[in-house]
């Protein structure tokens, strides 16, 4: 059964049918869009199974730890492929982000054996390098017997192999002298505005061109009383408000976590930069912000955008992508935009978030949990969520490239290819790595709560952050 | 050695019966010790960590450091704030669920079919976790779409924030609490009134006493070692809170509802400052304590002149 079509597609895998040609053949033999897409990624998948042993550990199962997510969801949809190729069974906990990285911490640092990999940002790999909780992954990629032939690791877009790779030295630049590479990037973020096509055309308005615009027209947009809300920023009292819009927006007027000289790191949050951005920030809050947005994550910023109770957000793109489909009520109306958020700068500067797959050290079986984690960053498996699920941004230049990806986000979502070329040249993590960031992240993010709430002033919060910060560091001997 | 009816030794057997006699007491003593072993071995080493510089993700720099931990945190503003707002949170938490424990517990006192339905009834939120009870109240709270928030609109309150403003954030866990743990207060009050001796209130009645002297003079003193036990239970519980506070706030906005053990549970779980986090929580531990000794003390006071001793 199925013996041409699979001989079909195995021949496109292995390079002698072009693309067009295949599903002109395809047509012929009556085969229906879903068919052809389990073929052919059935077949890739013996492809890739051909030049390497992939049933090296036959037998074993792999445990994961993972976030809710649909990058998740487009892994354990082909997990079926990866299981048959090698023989091997995967396990996995998926938890929501308010938890997640609370139970990763906790498994890492009791030294529990319980996971072999698990999801991860690059800005994590910061502690749990040095902690020696996870596993320099270079000793991997360079083992060819370890590794199949056609992983093709220089692939991966070069600037996300360099965020997720560090000397572990603090504040030593991402990807520079004695690297070691902490995680494979998985899926990628880039910070940029998502609005309300039909608000907008309601109201007769063009999206603003930087922060200063963009603050008065949230807040004509909350004036306006139509029954939504100006702009959706994250606002808990946690990294993750930090990292998305304000960071990329704090970059862009020149600002800086910190400035280092000697290898030691001096707290500038608060430079006139630093307190310019914030004070613009703040305000848009105030004025146009959710009304709850001191308790605000990623899913509120997300969910308010697709139930038309915000008219945009500043946040991640992937963000306004995934609310522009599924059951959202405003599925279509979604149009996208890099934004440049200082008047004076020529070009958006977004902070990427990454996420990443580690291996933790405490692994009993890493060429096991390797296995999985080339399988799950390959181009066959990206291909896949690119082209059927919602695995973007790809962190492949092969699968940015492909032709069938970029027709599927042209028409489904139009104007997103287009932010997204605008937003990758200027960007990259703007975090300084550093052993503390997750104490340094959280405290900023209190403050910018303080200074919301108009407990404390943006200058006077601003220098008191700073001071707090090299306090710690000069606790912890960085500083 | 042991011997027979007719007074004959019987070789080993005395000395197995004296051997397990002897050790019997210490036999039934074990399990309470290896409990003992099993709660100090814990206290002990959260004692050796917070005596040293001690961080997860900065390996390099750990070492032993006598009381450093406990002067750095004394001397920090955010140390001062985190006692402020846990003290607050367990008075008003403690005293409210006091109050509105011991009120329905009264007016629950007759036993009757519908007084023990409600009973039962008011218990539900205690059987209710504590975080989903946080999350709950988090949706209830929603200042777009909440029932309280259109409740309140109602009296023309308007743009009410609750977890989301330091001002009302620390109010409205308190809440939270209240609403979980009050039935716990209301069922210790209620068996404890069910089992007051009905003669001094039959006393009263045929002497035609007011109900608020009765109240005041004979339901309250009789009722005080029921309500110093549960305020104890609910005080030691309320300044460890954790679940409600961190599901709902996190600690924030700002620091306004950063208890001890969030605060705790950020530096290691987060932070990975094990020695810092092992300090706050001997704090937490001291300051648990002296306050469960005045409790006990006072308990102790009651229950001596219930039994006619002390003045």
């Amino acid at each position: 059964m199925y013996g041409k079509e699979r001989e079909l597609f195995a021949a496109f895998a292995r390079g002698q049918l072009d693309r067009r040609e295949l599903f002109r053949r395809a047509g012929k033999l009556g085969l229906g869009a879903a068919a052809a897409s389990y073929l052919l990624n059935e077949a890739s998948t013996r492809a890739l199974a051909a030049d390497f042993d992939w049933q090296a550990n036959k037998g074993k199962t792999v445990n994961l730890l993972l976030n809710k997510h649909p990058y998740t969801d487009a892994m354990i949809a082909n997990l079926d492929n990866f299981k048959q190729m090698t023989g091997m069974d995967v396990k996995y906990d998926v938890f929501p982000e308010d938890v997640y990285f609370d139970k990763v911490g906790a498994a890492l640092s009791s030294g529990s054996e319980q996971y072999d990999a698990f999801m991860t940002g690059a800005y994590q790999t910061w502690q749990y390098g040095p902690a020696g909780w996870i596993v320099d992954l270079n000793e991997f990629i360079s083992d060819s017997s370890k590794t199949n032939p056609n992983y093709n690791w220089e692939d991966i877009l070069p600037n996300l192999r360099a965020s997720t790779s560090w000397s572990g030295v603090p504040f030593a630049p991402l990807g520079g002298d004695g690297a070691k590479q902490w995680a494979i990037p998985w899926g990628f973020e880039l910070n940029s505005i998502a609005y309300n096509r039909k608000y907008f055309d309601d109201l007769g308005i063009q999206l603003a061109k930087n922060l200063p615009e963009l603050v008065e027209q949230a807040k004509k947009i909350t004036d306006a009383g139509k029954g939504y809300y100006g702009i959706g920023v994250r606002g808990s009292r946690s990294w993750a408000t930090i990292h998305p819009g304000y960071l990329s927006a704090f970059a862009n007027y020149g600002a800086s976590d910190f400035t280092v000289a000697d290898g030691k790191g001096k707290a500038s949050m608060n430079s006139a930069a630093g307190k310019e951005m914030t004070a613009l920030w703040v305000k848009m809050i105030q004025e146009s912000g959710p009304k709850n947005w001191a308790t605000y994550t990623w899913y509120n910023v997300g969910t308010d955008l697709g139930a038309g109770a915000s008219a945009m957000i500043y946040d991640a793109d992937i963000l306004g992508y995934f609310m522009n489909g599924g059951d959202n009520k405003e599925k279509g109306n979604i149009a996208y935009a890099a934004f440049t958020a200082n008047p004076a700068a020529t070009a958006p500067t977004p902070n990427v978030w990454i996420w990443s797959l580690a291996m933790s050290n405490h692994s009993p079986q890493k060429d096991a949990a390797w296995a999985f984690m080339q399988w799950a960053s390959g181009t066959e498996h990206g291909l896949f969520g690119a082209r059927q699920m919602d695995f973007v941004n790809p962190v492949r230049a092969s699968v940015w490239k492909d032709e069938a990806f970029r027709t599927r986000i042209g028409k489904s979502y139009p104007g997103y290819l287009e932010q997204f070329d605008a937003s990758a040249p200027g960007s990259k993590i703007y975090f300084t790595p550093q052993p503390l960031f997750e104490a340094v992240t959280t405290q900023w993010a209190a403050t910018l709560q303080q200074m919301v709430a108009n407990e404390v002033p943006v200058d006077e919060g601003l220098d008191q952050l700073a001071a707090s910060v090299d306090d710690q560091l000069q606790q912890a001997g960085l500083g | 050695m042991a011997t027979t009816a007719t007074g004959m030794a019987v070789p080993g057997v005395r000395a197995r019966g004296g051997f397990g006699r002897a050790a019997l007491p210490y036999l039934l003593s074990l399990p309470a010790l290896i409990v003992c072993i099993g709660i100090l071995v814990p206290f002990g080493t959260a004692i050796w960590y917070s005596l040293q510089r001690y961080n997860l993700n900065l390996p390099m720099l750990r070492g032993f450091v006598w009381f450093e931990q406990y002067t750095l945190l004394f001397q920090s503003a955010a140390f001062w704030n985190t006692v402020k707002v846990s003290l607050l949170y367990t008075f008003l938490t403690v005293g409210i669920e006091l109050l509105l424990g011991l009120g329905i517990a009264l007016l629950l006192r007759r036993s009757s079919w519908l007084n023990n339905a409600l009973s039962i009834a008011l218990l539900l939120p205690l059987m209710v976790a504590p975080a989903i009870a946080a999350l709950m109240w988090k949706l209830m709270t929603h200042p777009d779409f909440g029932i309280f928030s259109y409740l309140i609109g109602l009296f023309g309150v308007e743009n009410f924030r609750w977890a989301s403003d330091p001002s009302t954030a620390l109010l409205t866990v308190v809440l939270v609490d209240v609403w979980v743990y009050t039935p716990f207060i209301m069922i210790l009050l209620l068996a404890g009134l069910r089992s007051l001796p009905r003669q001094p209130f039959e006393a009263a009645e045929l002497d035609g006493v007011p109900a608020s002297f009765v109240f005041f003079r004979i339901t309250l003193p009789m009722l005080m070692p029921y309500i110093l036990t549960a305020a104890l239970f609910r005080m030691l519980d309320s300044i460890q809170q954790f679940d409600i506070v961190y599901a709902m706030t996190q600690g924030g906005p700002g620091n306004a509802t950063l208890v001890f053990q969030v605060q705790a549970y950020l530096d290691f779980f987060k932070n990975f400052n094990v020695g810092r986090s092992a300090a706050m929580l001997l704090v937490l531990w001291l300051i648990a304590h002296l306050l469960s000794q005045q409790f006990i003390k006072q308990w102790l006071r009651l229950r001596e002149r219930a039994h006619g001793g002390g003045a």
